[in-house]
């Protein structure tokens, strides 16, 4: 079982890999919205990025108002 | 389609329609891969009873205000049925909103009844704001886990009552929805449309894009939004069309739903119509040479083939794979909410697949002007649609000036706002605040906007004075918010900004300390409402007597600046 810590690390390197944003740029407060200049779309493709990674579904009431990688790790945490 | 004109109410109508096209589908509804049902008319009519007479049992009487707090699915439309088959008043509010700003409006419209889904509940339960929600008296929740803490709500599911509940018929101009086109700061808009408002625009909106049993149309922008109200639910009700829901709107499950279901009809927001497109350019960058050749060669025969109107039967064969990738019966593509750039619907256009783009506010309506395609016109927003009038008021040299419009479709007023509401409706006409003038043909062209506002590329309407609160705490002395675009006009409706304008205190300067305050507020907002820059000014702000900005002075003031140095991006 993964440590939030651990958990979100990973949404980290995967967020950074998938939007090509050199790793350890990305820190947990960072809005993931201004940090990768991203619009609500790209927002969802990096969440399917992630539940095929964590093997996981999250619903997407689950993610809504989530706009920071912290608070988005938390909820992928709560279903692992 | 039912004759709209012999009903005086939105219910009347629907009511007929679930009795004449008893055996078709209307509803389907998938989650991701999977399809979780598939429900016709009788059907849906063996649901919504129950729901009406449970209503009736506990009390709900005519013009009771009842709101719905969703996401698009079959329970959505159910629950709307029932409060019209019941007389009530149906208040739409949009589920992306925050909890505080969902109990603002709830407060505002005064509704004594709320349906929504349990995780919706859970955050509005636990909001602060719940304690003075005095007028709420009933809450409904769908799909709550069993065992599941409900917060003094009861189940949907299990709020039924037995026989048959009496239809209460409301008149034309009786309210049927109060819809909030904004406002979930000082100033909440909240339209009062009537039964009218509804049955005038869904007659001239089916005369040019018409719905019939058959037809499935895919509901992605929220029902709260007037367009998907019209065309995702009363529109194809009238005609015994179906209307498919999808749980979730990652991109890829939403791509795969035009194609497992055979969509006729999509609404899409701008924003959604330009990644359809990305994909799409991709995949044609990256066919191997000689198929590009092949493939530009037959978009060029569809262009030459398609120019006066569409010839959908022309464009599947010549461009079959495209259209194989929409599921091969795409009709249009509805696009709304917000202004869509001439080159995104002209690149849909010339691979056969329509845009209707068009133009319209919550106040008029759904739609005042849409693109009839005869010919297409990707650089207006159409003609107006039967019934409407539309007028350039003192239109300058260029034939610009403010867009007014007068037609059965226009809202009884802004709800406990008479003063706004006689400001915005003169004499009959709906005063847009949008700026455009008619060509010699009949086609709008809008060109920017007189009014302190932006619409962002999701369709979201964002007012200044909504977003100001969050900023109340700045160590300066004061400050305003404004729309980049009404303080600098452009004649442009794209990439629209707001800016919020600083007066320090005596002494102070614009620090980083203060700039990352800034930022720390902004990120308070959602990420759609946020503002993008700061501008000093070194004056006091012109105010009134009671003490409020002079906001069009200050902004005549802040004017006299360069945008470009001006604005300090955060």
């Amino acid at each position: 079982m993964r440590t939030l810590q651990q958990t979100t690390q990973e949404v980290l390197d995967l967020a950074a890999t998938h939007f090509h944003v050199p790793a350890g740029t990305l820190a947990p407060e960072d809005d993931f919205f201004k940090k990768l200049g991203i619009d609500s779309l790209q927002a969802l493709e990096m969440l399917s990025r992630l539940e095929n990674h964590f093997a996981i579904e999250l619903p997407d009431f689950e993610v809504q108002g989530v706009s920071d990688f912290k608070t988005l790790a938390e909820r992928i945490q709560s279903r692992l | 389609m039912l004759d709209l004109t012999q009903y005086q109410s939105i219910g009347a109508a629907l009511k007929d329609a679930l009795d004449k096209f008893a055996d078709e589908v209307c509803l389907i509804e998938a989650d991701r891969e999977k399809e979780k049902e598939r429900i016709i008319y009788r059907e849906f009519k063996s649901r919504a009873y129950p729901l009406a007479r449970a209503l009736q049992d506990a009390g709900f009487a005519p013009a009771t205000r009842a709101s719905i707090i969703m996401t698009n699915q079959s329970k959505w439309l159910i629950s709307a049925y029932s409060i019209f088959h019941c007389g009530g008043i149906l208040v739409p509010l949009d589920y992306k909103l925050t909890a505080s700003e969902q109990w603002q409006l709830l407060k505002h419209s005064d509704a004594s009844v709320l349906i929504t889904e349990y995780p919706i509940w859970r955050l509005l339960a636990a909001s602060p704001e719940r304690r003075s929600a005095t007028s709420l008296k009933r809450v409904l929740i769908t799909e709550a886990p069993p065992n599941a803490d409900l917060f003094g709500a009861e189940r949907w599911e299990d709020f039924r009552g037995s026989g048959e509940p009496p239809f209460v018929p409301r008149l034309r101009k009786d309210i049927a929805c109060i819809v909030y086109s904004s406002g979930t700061g000082g100033r909440p808009k909240g339209c009062m449309m009537t039964h009218e408002n509804y049955l005038e625009q869904c007659v001239a909106l089916t005369s040019l894009y018409p719905f019939w049993p058959g037809v499935r149309y895919l509901s992605i922008l929220p029902t709260n939004h007037a367009i998907d109200f019209m065309v995702g639910f009363f529109g194809p009700f009238i005609c015994g069309a179906t209307v498919v829901h999808l749980r979730t709107l990652r991109p890829e499950y939403v791509r795969e739903a035009f194609t497992k279901y055979k969509i006729t009809y999509a609404s899409l927001v701008p924003l959604v119509l330009k990644n359809l497109q990305k994909g799409l350019q991709q995949r044609f960058d990256e066919l191997p040479p000689a198929k590009r050749r092949m493939f530009n060669f037959l978009r060029s025969i569809n262009v030459a083939l398609t120019k006066s109107h569409p010839r959908p039967a022309i464009s599947r064969r010549l461009l079959g794979a495209v259209h194989q990738a929409f599921g091969g019966q795409l009709r249009t593509l509805i696009v709304g909410g917000a202004f869509t750039e001439p080159q995104t619907l002209q690149f849909f256009y010339d691979l056969g697949i329509p845009v209707a783009n068009g133009y319209g506010l919550t106040e008029a309506g759904t739609a005042i002007t849409v693109n009839d395609l005869k010919p297409f016109r990707a650089d207006t927003v159409g003609k107006p649609l039967p019934g409407m009038k539309v007028r350039i008021a003192d239109p300058g040299a260029d034939g610009i000036g403010e867009v007014w419009v007068r037609s059965k479709t226009i809202m009884a007023g802004y709800l406990n706002e008479p003063e706004l509401t006689t400001e915005t409706i003169v004499d009959g006409w709906l005063h847009t605040g949008d700026l455009g003038r008619l060509d010699a043909t009949g086609h709008l062209q809008l060109v920017g906007r007189k009014k302190n506002m932006i619409v962002t590329e999701e369709g979201k309407n964002i007012y200044p004075e909504d977003i100001e609160a969050v900023f109340e705490n700045l160590p300066v002395k004061e400050f305003c918010v404004f729309a980049a675009n009404y303080v600098w006009p452009q004649r442009s409706l794209s990439s629209e900004q707001l800016v919020i304008a600083l007066h320090l205190a005596a002494g102070s300067t614009y620090t980083e300390d203060l700039r990352q305050k800034v930022i720390a507020c902004n990120n308070r907002l959602l990420n759609y409402k946020r503002i993008h820059g700061v501008v000093l000014l070194e004056e006091d702000f012109p105010r009134t007597a009671s003490l409020k900005i002079k906001r069009n002075v200050l902004a005549e003031r802040v004017a006299r600046l360069d945008r470009a140095s001006a604005i300090l991006p955060l």
